[in-house]
């Protein structure tokens, strides 16, 4: 009797200790797998997005992509050349192992090691000082108004795991032995790998010791890659996933249309647009012998006017872009709101191509991807199309990615005349869209190696060294602006617009959606 | 016997160097896997080194020699998407797409077979008609179309299968099955029928006309002249000997569902060796490629050295042959 008592109060014990407990399994798809796990491997956003739920670096942004303090709870700049990181304490790695100055000086050099990816994080002359425990100085040897801007996904290793896995190194891509870090992960972050399938299954589960307060109600997570459009639209529709990037252009209706699902639609910070090879002196792929018609800045702006980029807006994009002025998003920069879009006026672009010398207008061959953007195809169509109007006849090259970035890009010297890129600066600053891509390079890909059309005015290599080490913001902002209104005004490289961030999300989950297109789910409530 | 069989696999060694060289060409178009490998922040410096340190500055001669030599000792390198040697994702990866295969394959055996053999024997009753209409769009509709039709049928509106992956599996030894688990065999129905369909299709036409062919033969007219039943001819002799023809289809187009289980894999995310090819193209990942390449092709020259073998074994004229060669 006595015995049964104890069994059945133990019983309810369990169930009523459960119950708050509730399992909440977040599932949710993308089109592209999550492959190894050391985020210095692979310098991409998705990647660094679902590591950022395990792994964390000295600084955060929170959800309108704002800097906040991450394993650091505050820093300050002691004179330009030294900046000071004070270290949250009680961090523990997943481990159990303490987070501290170490971690940081190894996670610094890591960062530097050669197959790594996120070099770019800091500059290579940086020098990570510990001072204390919990006490880090980053000494520099030319100012940088920037240094942390890109620290959120530079992730913390620790020191003594690194060294007992065999992972002080980030693992060469090319390297002919399996290196067992690259599907483990050992992080601050609150959520821990529970088991990892590379292009299968990914399980998360969150971390009890995380230092932060919660704000999800997860109990679990599981990523899947599903990578054939219908296929993630069916699975959300079905309910048997949460949530998926991307919900394509064509299929949003009928998600909305759904009883159990529905769209996030966001801006994104990636800006597409157009080079022109004013690079060689004569054209690799036209009509036009002994010269380059687009070394001519009328020319270039001729080609601006003639875009409708409205009509693009409106029928390739379905609605789902921002045009653009700028280079760069106009949530990345402050004053975005001075410039405007050259006027979309054929006839005004005529005048222009007239004046230049081109009355009868040209032929000219487009490289263009059909897989890496949204629409990127079919916006290299229009552009054909409304480019005939003024008389300059395009030959379209459609290609696959890995096919495109190879002609167009250094790999086989720019091998292209007229081409469309997209470009997400991975600082959130507009020093480096300077520095990649409106600014000068060479034959090679020296310089601004992302300016395919290698259009150059050297005022722009005088304003990138300024920028670079202005520290005071209001200067520093009036820089950029001179930069871009020279890219603006001579029509260097042309912007078109930033897409949009498209999520198919079902009604049972709250998340945010942020900018970057970095999938945090430590931000999901779930019903 | 034994010179048949050494001729034959010299032949076979010459399909697979023949594969390779022809697949090493490709590989010349797929693009650069470099910039698949880094993101964009990293220095043109960095890219050159990792190009070079991968051997993709070397003389088309010298790649192709070097990848003979490790493919000889089935090494096919790393991934360079997924940093582990491609043996090993190959088999990870393989029983996934056997499984699959295996039911296709099971599928169109048990329903072909069966509706060819009614088709043949009744042949203008109405069930006959609808079967090969039926059979007649299924040869006809692409498979992409299929399984997206299926998984809106059967996922989306009535909610009873799941609409992508592989359910839970089980680990017996390097084997990750999915026939032991309730949700891995619920999985597994709707590939299955999206890759079977045009097998079963093919089955039950060539069934059928074979049927038609035997039963008009003179000694199935001296068996119902005895007044053996129609059961005894139909099954006891007509069937039995239409498929002879019949197995070796089956036999070949087993390599084919595994070979094309791509589009299938690729609407149903089904985890599987097509799946892996069908990434590792879209990211350049020529290792992955170069071994995918060589083991369809490995499996088609198995499959036929073994017909061509059974073949010897069941006629006699090239049994003949073989031995005067």
């Amino acid at each position: 009797m006595k015995l049964k008592t104890l069994v059945v109060t133990s019983a309810l014990a369990f169930v009523l200790a459960s119950a708050p407990a509730a399992a909440k399994t977040f599932r949710y798809a993308f089109q592209g797998d999550l492959n190894a796990l050391d985020p210095y491997t692979l310098n991409e956003s998705f990647t660094l997005g679902a590591l950022g739920n395990v792994m964390e670096g000295l600084t955060k942004r929170d959800k309108d992509l704002k800097i906040i303090p991450g394993l650091a709870e505050r820093w300050e700049i002691v004179d330009p050349l030294k900046w000071r990181f004070y270290l949250r304490k009680g961090v523990k790695f997943h481990n159990g192992e303490d987070f501290t100055a170490d971690d940081v000086v190894f996670s610094t050099e890591r960062m530097r090691s050669p197959a790594s990816q996120i070099k770019s994080r800091a500059p290579a002359d940086m020098k990570a000082v510990k001072v204390d425990d919990h006490t880090v100085d980053f000494v520099l040897t030319s100012p940088n108004p920037i240094l942390n801007a890109e620290w959120d996904t530079w992730y913390m290793f620790s020191k003594k795991w690194s060294e007992a896995n065999g992972a002080t190194q980030a693992q060469a891509a090319s390297a002919t032995s399996l290196n067992p870090f690259a599907l483990k992960a050992n992080g601050t972050g609150p959520f821990m790998i529970a088991s990892h399938e590379p292009g299968v299954k990914t399980v998360f589960k969150p971390n009890p010791n995380w230092w932060g307060k919660p704000e999800h109600n997860l109990t679990e997570v599981v990523f899947q890659t599903i990578k054939s459009d219908a296929t993630r639209v069916a699975a959300l529709l079905s309910g048997d996933i949460d949530m998926m990037d991307p919900a394509p252009v064509q299929d949003i209706e009928r998600v909305k249309a759904s009883p159990n699902a529905t769209v996030l639609i966001g801006p994104e910070i990636r800006t597409i647009f157009l080079n022109l090879d004013s690079f060689r002196d004569e054209l690799l792929y036209s009509n036009v012998k002994g010269k380059n018609p687009f070394k001519d800045a009328r020319v270039r702006k001729a080609i601006y006017q003639a875009i409708d980029i409205e009509a693009i807006h409106n029928k390739v994009m379905r609605g789902m872009s921002v045009n653009s002025a700028l280079m760069i998003s106009p949530l990345l920069y402050s004053r975005a709101a001075e410039f405007k879009r050259h006027p979309y006026d054929v006839a005004a672009a005529k005048k222009l191509l007239t004046e230049a010398g081109y009355p009868q207008g040209f032929e000219v061959e487009m490289d263009c991807p059909n897989d890496r953007y949204v629409n990127d195809e079919g916006i290299c169509q229009a552009v054909a199309q409304m480019l005939s109007r003024i008389d300059i006849k395009v030959k379209l090259n459609s290609m696959p990615k890995a096919k495109y970035f190879e002609k167009a890009g250094p790999t086989k010297k720019y091998d292209s005349s007229f081409n469309l890129l997209g470009w997400t600066p991975g600082s959130l600053d507009s020093w480096n869209v300077i520095a990649n891509i409106i600014g000068c390079r060479d034959a090679d890909g020296k310089g601004a190696t992302f300016n395919y059309g290698g259009y150059c005015n050297p005022k722009l290599t005088e304003l990138n060294k300024q920028i670079l080490v202005e520290v005071d913001t209001k200067k520093r902002d009036e820089l950029i602006a001179e930069a871009f209104r020279i890219n603006h005004e001579e029509a260097g490289v042309i912007p078109l617009h930033q897409q949009s961030l498209i999520w198919g999300v079902s009604k049972k989950v709250q998340m945010v959606q942020r900018a970057d297109n970095q999938i945090l789910f430590y931000w999901v409530k779930m019903q | 016997m034994l010179a048949f069989a050494i001729r034959r696999l010299f032949e076979a060694a010459f399909v697979m160097v023949t594969v390779a060289l022809l697949a090493f060409v490709l590989f010349r178009f797929v693009g650069d896997p470099v910039n698949q490998m880094v993101g964009q922040d990293t220095s043109l410096e960095d890219r050159l080194r990792l190009r070079q340190e991968l051997g993709l500055d070397d003389p088309i001669v010298v790649q192709f020699a070097r990848f003979l030599g490790n493919a000889a000792r089935f090494d096919f390198g790393i991934s360079y998407q997924m940093k582990q040697p491609v043996t090993a994702i190959i088999v990870e990866r393989a029983p996934a797409t056997f499984e699959l295969a295996l039911a296709a394959a099971l599928f169109s055996i048990l329903l072909g077979i069966p509706i060819g053999v009614y088709t043949g024997i009744h042949r203008d009753s109405w069930l006959s008609k609808i079967f090969m209409t039926v059979s007649l769009l299924g040869v006809s509709l692409p498979t992409f179309l299929i399984g997206i039709l299926l998984i809106y049928v059967f996922a989306v509106t009535l909610g009873v299968l799941p609409s992508f992956g592989r359910g839970e599996v089980v680990r017996i030894g390097f084997w990750r099955t999915g026939f032991l688990t309730v949700s891995g065999l619920k999985a597994l129905i709707l590939p299955a029928i999206t890759l079977g369909l045009f097998q079963m299709t093919l089955i039950t036409r060539l069934v059928r006309s074979e049927m038609l062919e035997v039963l008009r033969t003179d000694y199935i007219k001296f068996a119902r002249a005895r007044g053996l039943t129609d059961r005894a001819i139909n099954f006891g002799h007509a069937l039995k000997n239409t498929l002879v023809p019949v197995i070796t289809v089956i036999g070949l187009q087993l390599g084919l569902v595994i070979a094309f289980s791509i589009i299938t894999e690729t609407v149903f995310q089904w985890p599987g060796m097509g799946l892996m090819f069908i990434q590792a193209v879209q990211n350049a990942d020529i290792p992955v490629m170069a071994g995918y390449l060589l083991l369809v092709a490995f499996l088609f020259v198995l499959i036929n050295f073994i017909v061509d073998l059974v073949y010897v074994r069941v006629d006699p004229r090239i049994r003949i042959y073989g031995r005067g060669a």
